[in-house]
Protein backbone atom coordinates (compact mmCIF):
# COMPACT_ATOMS: atom_id res chain seq x y z
CA UNK A 1 0.00 0.00 0.00
CA UNK A 2 2.68 2.53 1.37
CA UNK A 3 4.98 2.53 -2.52
CA UNK A 4 1.86 2.57 -4.56
CA UNK A 5 1.19 5.57 -6.74
CA UNK A 6 -1.70 7.59 -6.47
CA UNK A 7 -3.45 5.80 -9.80
CA UNK A 8 -3.10 2.60 -8.55
CA UNK A 9 -4.14 3.53 -4.78
CA UNK A 10 -6.91 0.99 -3.45
CA UNK A 11 -10.00 2.83 -4.19
CA UNK A 12 -8.80 5.14 -6.81
CA UNK A 13 -10.69 4.17 -9.30
CA UNK A 14 -11.06 1.45 -12.16
CA UNK A 15 -7.72 1.91 -13.45
CA UNK A 16 -6.92 -1.06 -15.17
CA UNK A 17 -4.12 -2.58 -13.45
CA UNK A 18 -2.59 -5.87 -15.29
CA UNK A 19 -2.11 -9.23 -13.91
CA UNK A 20 -0.12 -10.15 -11.06
CA UNK A 21 2.24 -12.89 -11.43
CA UNK A 22 2.92 -15.64 -9.29
CA UNK A 23 6.43 -17.63 -8.80
CA UNK A 24 6.22 -20.42 -6.11
CA UNK A 25 9.61 -22.00 -5.49
CA UNK A 26 9.77 -25.67 -3.65
CA UNK A 27 6.97 -24.79 -1.73
CA UNK A 28 6.05 -26.83 1.53
CA UNK A 29 2.92 -27.09 3.84
CA UNK A 30 2.55 -29.34 6.49
CA UNK A 31 -0.26 -29.18 9.00
CA UNK A 32 1.03 -31.21 12.54
CA UNK A 33 2.13 -34.32 10.74
CA UNK A 34 0.37 -33.97 7.75
CA UNK A 35 1.92 -32.71 4.44
CA UNK A 36 -0.24 -31.40 1.96
CA UNK A 37 1.98 -29.56 -0.10
CA UNK A 38 5.52 -31.16 -0.64
CA UNK A 39 8.31 -28.99 -2.72
CA UNK A 40 5.61 -27.48 -5.13
CA UNK A 41 7.63 -25.26 -7.46
CA UNK A 42 5.13 -23.42 -9.85
CA UNK A 43 5.71 -20.25 -12.43
CA UNK A 44 2.45 -18.23 -13.15
CA UNK A 45 3.04 -15.55 -15.58
CA UNK A 46 1.04 -12.37 -14.86
CA UNK A 47 -2.17 -11.85 -17.03
CA UNK A 48 -2.26 -15.84 -17.26
CA UNK A 49 -5.86 -17.73 -16.51
CA UNK A 50 -4.60 -21.10 -15.32
CA UNK A 51 -6.88 -24.07 -14.24
CA UNK A 52 -5.32 -26.49 -11.34
CA UNK A 53 -6.52 -30.07 -11.60
CA UNK A 54 -6.06 -32.94 -8.93
CA UNK A 55 -7.44 -35.72 -6.84
CA UNK A 56 -9.46 -34.89 -3.67
CA UNK A 57 -7.10 -34.10 -1.10
CA UNK A 58 -4.12 -33.20 -3.09
CA UNK A 59 -4.04 -29.93 -1.71
CA UNK A 60 -5.47 -27.75 -4.27
CA UNK A 61 -7.39 -25.45 -1.76
CA UNK A 62 -4.45 -25.11 0.26
CA UNK A 63 -2.54 -23.71 -2.31
CA UNK A 64 -4.92 -20.91 -3.50
CA UNK A 65 -4.96 -20.32 0.20
CA UNK A 66 -1.06 -19.95 0.53
CA UNK A 67 -0.85 -17.66 -2.82
CA UNK A 68 -3.83 -15.57 -1.44
CA UNK A 69 -1.37 -14.83 2.17
CA UNK A 70 -4.15 -16.25 4.22
CA UNK A 71 -1.81 -19.14 5.75
CA UNK A 72 1.55 -19.21 5.65
CA UNK A 73 4.12 -21.51 3.87
CA UNK A 74 5.96 -24.02 6.18
CA UNK A 75 9.12 -23.24 4.06
CA UNK A 76 10.11 -22.31 0.31
CA UNK A 77 9.03 -18.65 -1.43
CA UNK A 78 5.87 -17.73 -2.74
CA UNK A 79 6.21 -14.26 -4.46
CA UNK A 80 3.28 -12.73 -6.02
CA UNK A 81 4.47 -9.43 -8.19
CA UNK A 82 3.77 -6.60 -8.13
CA UNK A 83 4.56 -6.53 -4.53
CA UNK A 84 2.23 -4.41 -3.10
CA UNK A 85 -0.28 -6.95 -3.57
CA UNK A 86 -2.71 -6.14 -0.87
CA UNK A 87 -6.15 -6.11 -1.33
CA UNK A 88 -5.62 -6.59 -5.37
CA UNK A 89 -6.29 -10.48 -4.36
CA UNK A 90 -9.95 -11.47 -4.99
CA UNK A 91 -11.29 -14.87 -3.80
CA UNK A 92 -14.27 -16.68 -4.81
CA UNK A 93 -15.50 -20.04 -2.49
CA UNK A 94 -16.58 -23.22 -3.30
CA UNK A 95 -20.36 -22.04 -1.85
CA UNK A 96 -21.12 -18.37 -2.71
CA UNK A 97 -20.70 -17.16 1.47
CA UNK A 98 -22.81 -14.29 1.45
CA UNK A 99 -24.21 -12.45 4.53
CA UNK A 100 -27.77 -12.96 4.58
CA UNK A 101 -28.34 -9.63 6.25
CA UNK A 102 -27.20 -7.79 3.17
CA UNK A 103 -29.17 -7.35 0.29
CA UNK A 104 -27.11 -7.88 -3.01
CA UNK A 105 -25.68 -4.62 -3.45
CA UNK A 106 -24.86 -4.60 0.14
CA UNK A 107 -22.87 -7.61 -0.17
CA UNK A 108 -20.95 -6.53 -3.42
CA UNK A 109 -20.13 -3.42 -1.72
CA UNK A 110 -18.40 -5.21 1.27
CA UNK A 111 -14.82 -5.31 0.20
CA UNK A 112 -14.63 -2.00 -0.47
CA UNK A 113 -16.43 -0.90 2.10
CA UNK A 114 -13.87 -2.47 4.67
CA UNK A 115 -11.23 -1.41 2.80
CA UNK A 116 -12.36 2.01 3.50
CA UNK A 117 -13.79 2.93 0.44
CA UNK A 118 -15.71 6.51 -0.02
CA UNK A 119 -19.55 5.28 0.12
CA UNK A 120 -20.40 6.77 -2.67
CA UNK A 121 -18.04 5.64 -4.49
CA UNK A 122 -18.27 2.15 -3.19
CA UNK A 123 -22.29 1.91 -4.54
CA UNK A 124 -21.07 3.38 -8.11
CA UNK A 125 -18.35 0.04 -8.18
CA UNK A 126 -20.84 -2.46 -6.62
CA UNK A 127 -23.23 -1.56 -9.50
CA UNK A 128 -20.80 -1.66 -12.18
CA UNK A 129 -19.34 -5.15 -10.97
CA UNK A 130 -23.47 -6.11 -10.68
CA UNK A 131 -24.20 -4.98 -14.28
CA UNK A 132 -20.99 -7.40 -15.17
CA UNK A 133 -22.21 -10.62 -14.37
CA UNK A 134 -25.81 -9.64 -15.18
CA UNK A 135 -27.65 -8.80 -11.52
CA UNK A 136 -28.02 -5.30 -12.07
CA UNK A 137 -31.53 -5.81 -11.53
CA UNK A 138 -31.68 -7.37 -8.35
CA UNK A 139 -29.43 -5.30 -6.29
CA UNK A 140 -32.35 -4.74 -3.57
CA UNK A 141 -32.89 -8.33 -3.42
CA UNK A 142 -31.65 -10.59 -0.50
CA UNK A 143 -29.47 -13.79 -0.94
CA UNK A 144 -32.69 -15.87 0.17
CA UNK A 145 -34.36 -14.78 -2.58
CA UNK A 146 -31.71 -15.93 -5.21
CA UNK A 147 -31.01 -18.63 -6.78
CA UNK A 148 -27.93 -21.08 -6.50
CA UNK A 149 -26.49 -19.36 -10.03
CA UNK A 150 -27.89 -15.76 -8.49
CA UNK A 151 -25.83 -16.17 -5.51
CA UNK A 152 -22.79 -17.57 -7.23
CA UNK A 153 -22.92 -14.18 -9.63
CA UNK A 154 -23.39 -11.96 -6.48
CA UNK A 155 -19.98 -13.72 -5.16
CA UNK A 156 -18.23 -12.90 -8.63
CA UNK A 157 -19.52 -9.61 -8.58
CA UNK A 158 -17.88 -9.14 -5.21
CA UNK A 159 -14.81 -10.47 -6.03
CA UNK A 160 -14.44 -7.85 -9.27
CA UNK A 161 -15.63 -5.53 -7.67
CA UNK A 162 -12.05 -4.43 -6.34
CA UNK A 163 -10.70 -4.73 -9.61
CA UNK A 164 -8.10 -7.42 -8.80
CA UNK A 165 -4.93 -8.42 -10.41
CA UNK A 166 -5.64 -11.68 -8.92
CA UNK A 167 -8.54 -13.94 -9.18
CA UNK A 168 -8.44 -17.21 -6.86
CA UNK A 169 -11.62 -19.80 -7.69
CA UNK A 170 -11.90 -22.49 -5.41
CA UNK A 171 -14.06 -25.06 -7.06
CA UNK A 172 -16.71 -21.78 -7.73
CA UNK A 173 -19.24 -23.52 -9.73
CA UNK A 174 -19.40 -27.21 -8.69
CA UNK A 175 -22.54 -26.84 -6.98
CA UNK A 176 -24.43 -25.79 -10.03
CA UNK A 177 -26.60 -27.04 -12.62
CA UNK A 178 -24.87 -27.66 -16.06
CA UNK A 179 -26.70 -25.27 -18.10
CA UNK A 180 -25.92 -22.21 -15.03
CA UNK A 181 -22.53 -23.47 -14.98
CA UNK A 182 -21.65 -23.53 -19.17
CA UNK A 183 -22.58 -20.09 -18.43
CA UNK A 184 -20.84 -18.80 -15.56
CA UNK A 185 -17.49 -20.40 -17.27
CA UNK A 186 -18.63 -18.28 -20.75
CA UNK A 187 -18.79 -15.10 -18.49
CA UNK A 188 -15.52 -15.37 -16.39
CA UNK A 189 -13.77 -16.32 -19.56
CA UNK A 190 -15.08 -12.95 -21.19
CA UNK A 191 -14.29 -11.10 -17.67
CA UNK A 192 -10.51 -11.89 -17.86
CA UNK A 193 -10.24 -11.38 -21.54
CA UNK A 194 -11.76 -7.91 -20.85
CA UNK A 195 -10.10 -6.99 -17.40
CA UNK A 196 -6.18 -9.18 -18.49
CA UNK A 197 -6.28 -10.17 -14.39
CA UNK A 198 -4.58 -13.35 -13.31
CA UNK A 199 -7.00 -16.02 -13.34
CA UNK A 200 -5.85 -19.00 -10.71
CA UNK A 201 -9.39 -21.44 -11.16
CA UNK A 202 -9.12 -24.88 -8.37
CA UNK A 203 -11.37 -27.79 -9.81
CA UNK A 204 -12.16 -31.74 -9.65
CA UNK A 205 -13.87 -31.13 -13.40
CA UNK A 206 -11.84 -32.01 -16.64
CA UNK A 207 -14.06 -30.26 -18.59
CA UNK A 208 -13.74 -26.89 -16.86
CA UNK A 209 -10.29 -26.78 -16.59
CA UNK A 210 -9.99 -27.18 -20.29
CA UNK A 211 -12.61 -25.02 -21.13
CA UNK A 212 -12.03 -22.34 -19.42
CA UNK A 213 -8.14 -21.83 -19.25
CA UNK A 214 -5.21 -21.46 -21.02
CA UNK A 215 -2.58 -23.64 -19.35
CA UNK A 216 -3.97 -26.57 -16.84
CA UNK A 217 -1.64 -28.21 -14.13
CA UNK A 218 -2.61 -31.27 -12.45
CA UNK A 219 -1.17 -32.26 -9.17
CA UNK A 220 0.11 -35.44 -8.06
CA UNK A 221 -2.06 -37.07 -5.27
CA UNK A 222 0.88 -36.96 -3.23
CA UNK A 223 0.37 -32.47 -2.92
CA UNK A 224 3.31 -30.82 -4.40
CA UNK A 225 4.79 -32.75 -7.75
CA UNK A 226 3.04 -31.70 -11.18
CA UNK A 227 1.83 -34.37 -12.62
CA UNK A 228 1.41 -32.72 -16.34
CA UNK A 229 1.69 -28.98 -17.00
CA UNK A 230 0.00 -28.47 -20.24
CA UNK A 231 -0.66 -24.99 -22.63
CA UNK A 232 -3.99 -25.72 -24.19
CA UNK A 233 -4.66 -25.31 -27.57
CA UNK A 234 -7.89 -23.79 -28.16
CA UNK A 235 -9.18 -20.41 -29.06
CA UNK A 236 -9.02 -17.40 -27.43
CA UNK A 237 -12.70 -16.72 -27.49
CA UNK A 238 -14.75 -19.57 -25.80
CA UNK A 239 -18.29 -20.62 -26.71
CA UNK A 240 -20.82 -23.41 -26.16
CA UNK A 241 -19.74 -25.11 -29.56
CA UNK A 242 -16.12 -25.65 -28.34
CA UNK A 243 -17.17 -28.34 -25.85
CA UNK A 244 -18.16 -30.31 -29.20
CA UNK A 245 -14.79 -30.12 -30.99
CA UNK A 246 -12.24 -32.27 -31.78
CA UNK A 247 -9.39 -29.80 -30.51
CA UNK A 248 -11.36 -29.74 -27.27
CA UNK A 249 -11.25 -33.39 -27.37
CA UNK A 250 -7.87 -33.88 -27.19
CA UNK A 251 -6.82 -31.36 -24.69
CA UNK A 252 -9.58 -33.10 -22.40
CA UNK A 253 -8.09 -36.61 -22.99
CA UNK A 254 -4.86 -35.55 -22.75
CA UNK A 255 -6.15 -34.38 -18.97
CA UNK A 256 -8.05 -37.28 -17.86
CA UNK A 257 -5.25 -39.25 -18.58
CA UNK A 258 -2.88 -37.89 -16.42
CA UNK A 259 -6.11 -37.89 -13.82
CA UNK A 260 -6.75 -41.14 -14.32
CA UNK A 261 -3.02 -41.95 -13.51
CA UNK A 262 -3.46 -40.43 -10.19
CA UNK A 263 -6.50 -41.60 -9.51
CA UNK B 1 -57.53 -15.38 9.68
CA UNK B 2 -58.30 -19.57 8.69
CA UNK B 3 -54.40 -19.72 9.20
CA UNK B 4 -54.74 -18.11 12.57
CA UNK B 5 -57.46 -20.48 13.51
CA UNK B 6 -55.51 -23.73 12.43
CA UNK B 7 -52.61 -22.56 14.40
CA UNK B 8 -53.90 -22.26 17.64
CA UNK B 9 -56.79 -24.93 17.44
CA UNK B 10 -54.11 -28.06 17.38
CA UNK B 11 -52.83 -26.58 20.83
CA UNK B 12 -56.45 -25.55 22.01
CA UNK B 13 -57.53 -29.25 21.75
CA UNK B 14 -55.63 -30.80 24.62
CA UNK B 15 -56.52 -27.64 26.82
CA UNK B 16 -60.19 -27.66 26.56
CA UNK B 17 -60.13 -31.32 26.60
CA UNK B 18 -57.91 -31.79 30.02
CA UNK B 19 -59.81 -28.68 32.01
CA UNK B 20 -62.96 -30.48 31.25
CA UNK B 21 -61.91 -33.55 32.32
CA UNK B 22 -60.32 -32.46 35.73
CA UNK B 23 -63.85 -30.52 35.94
CA UNK B 24 -65.55 -33.83 35.84
CA UNK B 25 -62.87 -35.77 37.98
CA UNK B 26 -63.16 -33.05 40.55
CA UNK B 27 -66.73 -33.01 40.30
CA UNK B 28 -67.51 -37.22 40.40
CA UNK B 29 -65.16 -36.72 43.65
CA UNK B 30 -62.33 -38.70 41.67
CA UNK B 31 -60.16 -35.91 42.96
CA UNK B 32 -60.37 -33.81 46.15
CA UNK B 33 -60.95 -30.43 45.58
CA UNK B 34 -58.62 -28.75 48.11
CA UNK B 35 -55.82 -30.86 46.25
CA UNK B 36 -57.07 -29.60 43.01
CA UNK B 37 -59.69 -26.94 42.69
CA UNK B 38 -62.04 -27.09 39.57
CA UNK B 39 -61.32 -25.21 36.69
CA UNK B 40 -64.77 -23.63 37.04
CA UNK B 41 -63.61 -22.72 40.87
CA UNK B 42 -60.17 -21.38 39.54
CA UNK B 43 -61.94 -19.03 36.97
CA UNK B 44 -64.73 -17.78 39.95
CA UNK B 45 -61.02 -16.75 42.45
CA UNK B 46 -59.77 -14.81 38.92
CA UNK B 47 -62.64 -12.64 38.40
CA UNK B 48 -62.97 -12.12 42.23
CA UNK B 49 -59.89 -11.40 43.35
CA UNK B 50 -59.15 -10.28 39.93
CA UNK B 51 -57.74 -5.96 41.79
CA UNK B 52 -55.26 -8.14 43.85
CA UNK B 53 -53.88 -10.97 41.72
CA UNK B 54 -53.65 -8.00 38.40
CA UNK B 55 -51.64 -6.04 40.88
CA UNK B 56 -49.56 -9.10 42.00
CA UNK B 57 -49.58 -9.65 37.95
CA UNK B 58 -48.02 -6.48 37.13
CA UNK B 59 -45.42 -6.29 39.93
CA UNK B 60 -44.36 -9.80 38.95
CA UNK B 61 -44.06 -8.34 35.18
CA UNK B 62 -42.19 -5.35 36.18
CA UNK B 63 -39.64 -7.49 38.26
CA UNK B 64 -39.50 -10.18 35.34
CA UNK B 65 -38.62 -7.75 32.67
CA UNK B 66 -35.94 -5.49 34.36
CA UNK B 67 -34.04 -9.44 35.41
CA UNK B 68 -34.90 -10.24 31.56
CA UNK B 69 -33.92 -6.92 30.13
CA UNK B 70 -30.50 -6.77 32.36
CA UNK B 71 -29.33 -10.06 31.36
CA UNK B 72 -30.08 -9.73 27.55
CA UNK B 73 -27.46 -6.79 27.95
CA UNK B 74 -25.32 -7.77 30.64
CA UNK B 75 -25.40 -11.38 28.87
CA UNK B 76 -24.46 -9.56 25.14
CA UNK B 77 -22.04 -7.73 26.25
CA UNK B 78 -20.06 -10.60 28.24
CA UNK B 79 -21.20 -13.40 25.24
CA UNK B 80 -19.13 -10.97 23.16
CA UNK B 81 -16.16 -10.13 25.94
CA UNK B 82 -15.29 -13.72 26.37
CA UNK B 83 -15.27 -14.38 22.45
CA UNK B 84 -12.31 -11.63 21.93
CA UNK B 85 -9.83 -14.20 23.08
CA UNK B 86 -9.24 -17.71 24.03
CA UNK B 87 -7.68 -17.08 26.98
CA UNK B 88 -10.34 -14.64 28.81
CA UNK B 89 -12.26 -17.29 27.81
CA UNK B 90 -10.35 -19.66 29.95
CA UNK B 91 -10.24 -16.88 32.68
CA UNK B 92 -14.11 -15.89 33.15
CA UNK B 93 -15.84 -18.78 31.60
CA UNK B 94 -16.10 -21.49 34.47
CA UNK B 95 -17.78 -18.22 36.23
CA UNK B 96 -20.14 -17.71 33.65
CA UNK B 97 -21.09 -21.88 33.80
CA UNK B 98 -21.22 -21.53 37.60
CA UNK B 99 -23.94 -18.88 37.41
CA UNK B 100 -25.78 -21.25 36.04
CA UNK B 101 -25.18 -23.94 38.30
CA UNK B 102 -26.60 -21.61 41.41
CA UNK B 103 -29.51 -23.36 42.78
CA UNK B 104 -31.75 -19.79 42.69
CA UNK B 105 -33.70 -21.18 45.77
CA UNK B 106 -30.82 -21.59 48.09
CA UNK B 107 -29.33 -18.21 47.37
CA UNK B 108 -32.55 -15.73 46.99
CA UNK B 109 -32.27 -15.74 50.75
CA UNK B 110 -28.86 -14.04 50.08
CA UNK B 111 -30.26 -11.91 47.68
CA UNK B 112 -32.46 -10.30 50.45
CA UNK B 113 -29.98 -10.14 52.53
CA UNK B 114 -28.41 -7.67 49.83
CA UNK B 115 -31.21 -6.12 48.02
CA UNK B 116 -33.41 -5.67 50.92
CA UNK B 117 -37.50 -6.83 50.75
CA UNK B 118 -38.97 -5.79 47.55
CA UNK B 119 -38.37 -4.85 44.12
CA UNK B 120 -34.94 -5.17 43.76
CA UNK B 121 -34.22 -8.70 45.16
CA UNK B 122 -36.99 -10.02 42.22
CA UNK B 123 -34.96 -8.20 39.77
CA UNK B 124 -31.65 -10.06 41.35
CA UNK B 125 -33.17 -13.64 40.77
CA UNK B 126 -35.02 -13.34 37.69
CA UNK B 127 -31.05 -12.21 36.21
CA UNK B 128 -28.91 -14.36 38.20
CA UNK B 129 -30.71 -17.18 36.38
CA UNK B 130 -31.44 -15.72 32.96
CA UNK B 131 -28.15 -14.49 32.57
CA UNK B 132 -26.42 -17.88 31.72
CA UNK B 133 -28.02 -18.90 28.37
CA UNK B 134 -27.52 -15.12 26.79
CA UNK B 135 -23.99 -15.20 27.30
CA UNK B 136 -23.88 -19.16 26.33
CA UNK B 137 -25.43 -18.74 23.04
CA UNK B 138 -23.76 -15.61 22.29
CA UNK B 139 -20.41 -16.63 22.96
CA UNK B 140 -21.24 -19.55 20.80
CA UNK B 141 -23.05 -18.14 18.04
CA UNK B 142 -20.01 -15.80 17.98
CA UNK B 143 -17.46 -18.73 17.84
CA UNK B 144 -19.27 -20.60 14.98
CA UNK B 145 -18.48 -17.31 12.33
CA UNK B 146 -18.07 -19.23 8.60
CA UNK B 147 -13.93 -19.23 8.08
CA UNK B 148 -14.55 -18.31 4.43
CA UNK B 149 -15.94 -15.17 5.21
CA UNK B 150 -13.28 -14.64 8.04
CA UNK B 151 -11.00 -15.27 5.67
CA UNK B 152 -12.75 -13.01 3.18
CA UNK B 153 -12.98 -10.24 6.02
CA UNK B 154 -9.40 -10.82 6.46
CA UNK B 155 -8.30 -10.58 2.98
CA UNK B 156 -10.07 -6.49 2.43
CA UNK B 157 -7.61 -6.27 5.81
CA UNK B 158 -10.84 -5.30 8.22
CA UNK B 159 -9.65 -4.78 11.91
CA UNK B 160 -10.98 -6.78 14.25
CA UNK B 161 -13.91 -4.78 15.45
CA UNK B 162 -15.20 -4.17 12.01
CA UNK B 163 -15.12 -7.95 11.44
CA UNK B 164 -16.77 -8.17 15.00
CA UNK B 165 -19.79 -5.56 14.52
CA UNK B 166 -20.59 -6.84 10.59
CA UNK B 167 -19.63 -10.11 10.10
CA UNK B 168 -19.38 -12.27 13.58
CA UNK B 169 -22.14 -10.20 15.59
CA UNK B 170 -24.89 -10.21 12.51
CA UNK B 171 -23.94 -14.09 12.33
CA UNK B 172 -24.24 -15.00 15.77
CA UNK B 173 -28.10 -13.00 16.13
CA UNK B 174 -30.02 -16.69 15.00
CA UNK B 175 -28.28 -18.28 18.30
CA UNK B 176 -28.13 -15.07 20.61
CA UNK B 177 -32.64 -14.49 19.65
CA UNK B 178 -32.20 -18.84 21.14
CA UNK B 179 -30.79 -17.83 24.41
CA UNK B 180 -33.05 -14.81 24.95
CA UNK B 181 -36.14 -17.05 24.17
CA UNK B 182 -34.86 -19.22 26.95
CA UNK B 183 -33.69 -16.69 28.97
CA UNK B 184 -37.66 -15.03 28.86
CA UNK B 185 -39.05 -18.10 30.41
CA UNK B 186 -36.56 -18.23 33.28
CA UNK B 187 -36.61 -14.55 34.15
CA UNK B 188 -40.46 -15.48 35.29
CA UNK B 189 -39.24 -18.45 36.96
CA UNK B 190 -36.61 -15.97 38.94
CA UNK B 191 -39.10 -13.18 39.70
CA UNK B 192 -41.33 -16.10 41.04
CA UNK B 193 -38.77 -17.23 43.15
CA UNK B 194 -37.57 -13.67 44.47
CA UNK B 195 -40.86 -12.69 45.58
CA UNK B 196 -41.53 -15.92 47.62
CA UNK B 197 -38.65 -15.44 49.41
CA UNK B 198 -38.50 -11.31 49.98
CA UNK B 199 -40.65 -9.69 47.46
CA UNK B 200 -44.50 -8.92 46.60
CA UNK B 201 -45.99 -10.33 43.11
CA UNK B 202 -47.67 -13.52 41.59
CA UNK B 203 -45.08 -15.58 43.81
CA UNK B 204 -46.38 -13.92 47.68
CA UNK B 205 -49.68 -14.94 46.08
CA UNK B 206 -49.11 -18.07 46.23
CA UNK B 207 -46.71 -18.33 49.10
CA UNK B 208 -49.90 -16.85 51.17
CA UNK B 209 -52.66 -18.49 49.06
CA UNK B 210 -50.58 -21.61 50.03
CA UNK B 211 -50.67 -21.00 53.89
CA UNK B 212 -54.56 -20.37 53.55
CA UNK B 213 -55.00 -23.75 51.40
CA UNK B 214 -56.43 -21.69 49.27
CA UNK B 215 -55.30 -23.95 45.78
CA UNK B 216 -57.75 -22.34 43.91
CA UNK B 217 -55.94 -19.00 44.18
CA UNK B 218 -52.47 -20.99 43.83
CA UNK B 219 -53.62 -22.06 40.64
CA UNK B 220 -55.03 -18.63 39.43
CA UNK B 221 -51.34 -17.01 40.56
CA UNK B 222 -49.50 -20.08 38.25
CA UNK B 223 -51.92 -19.61 35.51
CA UNK B 224 -51.18 -15.92 35.29
CA UNK B 225 -47.62 -16.22 35.86
CA UNK B 226 -47.92 -18.66 32.86
CA UNK B 227 -49.43 -16.34 30.47
CA UNK B 228 -46.57 -13.73 31.94
CA UNK B 229 -44.12 -16.36 30.74
CA UNK B 230 -45.88 -17.05 27.45
CA UNK B 231 -46.30 -13.28 26.33
CA UNK B 232 -42.46 -12.64 26.75
CA UNK B 233 -41.63 -15.77 24.56
CA UNK B 234 -44.25 -14.16 21.88
CA UNK B 235 -42.25 -11.17 22.41
CA UNK B 236 -39.41 -12.75 21.90
CA UNK B 237 -40.56 -14.29 18.64
CA UNK B 238 -41.46 -11.61 17.16
CA UNK B 239 -38.57 -9.80 17.50
CA UNK B 240 -36.50 -12.61 15.75
CA UNK B 241 -38.86 -13.07 13.09
CA UNK B 242 -38.56 -8.75 12.29
CA UNK B 243 -34.59 -9.22 12.82
CA UNK B 244 -33.81 -12.54 10.60
CA UNK B 245 -36.67 -12.05 8.19
CA UNK B 246 -34.19 -11.20 5.65
CA UNK B 247 -32.76 -14.62 6.36
CA UNK B 248 -35.25 -16.69 4.79
CA UNK B 249 -36.72 -17.18 1.61
CA UNK B 250 -40.47 -16.97 2.80
CA UNK B 251 -40.23 -12.98 3.62
CA UNK B 252 -42.31 -11.17 0.95
CA UNK B 253 -40.99 -7.66 -0.33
Amino acid sequence: MEQVNDAEKVGGGNAQTGGAAVRIHLLRRTFDDLVVINNLTLDIAAGEFLSILGPSGCGKSTLLRLIAGLTKPTSGTLDVTPADLKFHTAYVFQDAHLLPWRSVLENTVLPLELMGTPRDECVRRARAALEEVGLAETEARYPAQLSGGMRMRVSLARALVTSPRLLLLDEPFSALDEVTRFRLDIRLRELWLERRMTVIFVTHSITEAAFLADRAVVLTRKGGAIKLDRKLALPKVRTNELRASSQFGVEMQALLTAMEEES
Amino acid sequence: MRKTFSNFLPAAIPFVVVTLAVEWLVRAGWIKAFLVPPPSAVLETMLRDWPELFAALAKTSVGALTGFALSAVGGIAIGVFLSSSKTIQRAFYPYAVFFQTVPIIAIAPLLVIWFGYGLRTVIASAFVVSIFPVIANTLSGILATDPALRDLFRLYGASPSATLWKLRFPGALPQILTGLRIAGGLAVIGAIVGEFIGGQGLGSVVDVARTQQRTDKVFAAVLLASVLGLALFGFINLLSRLLLRRWHASFSD
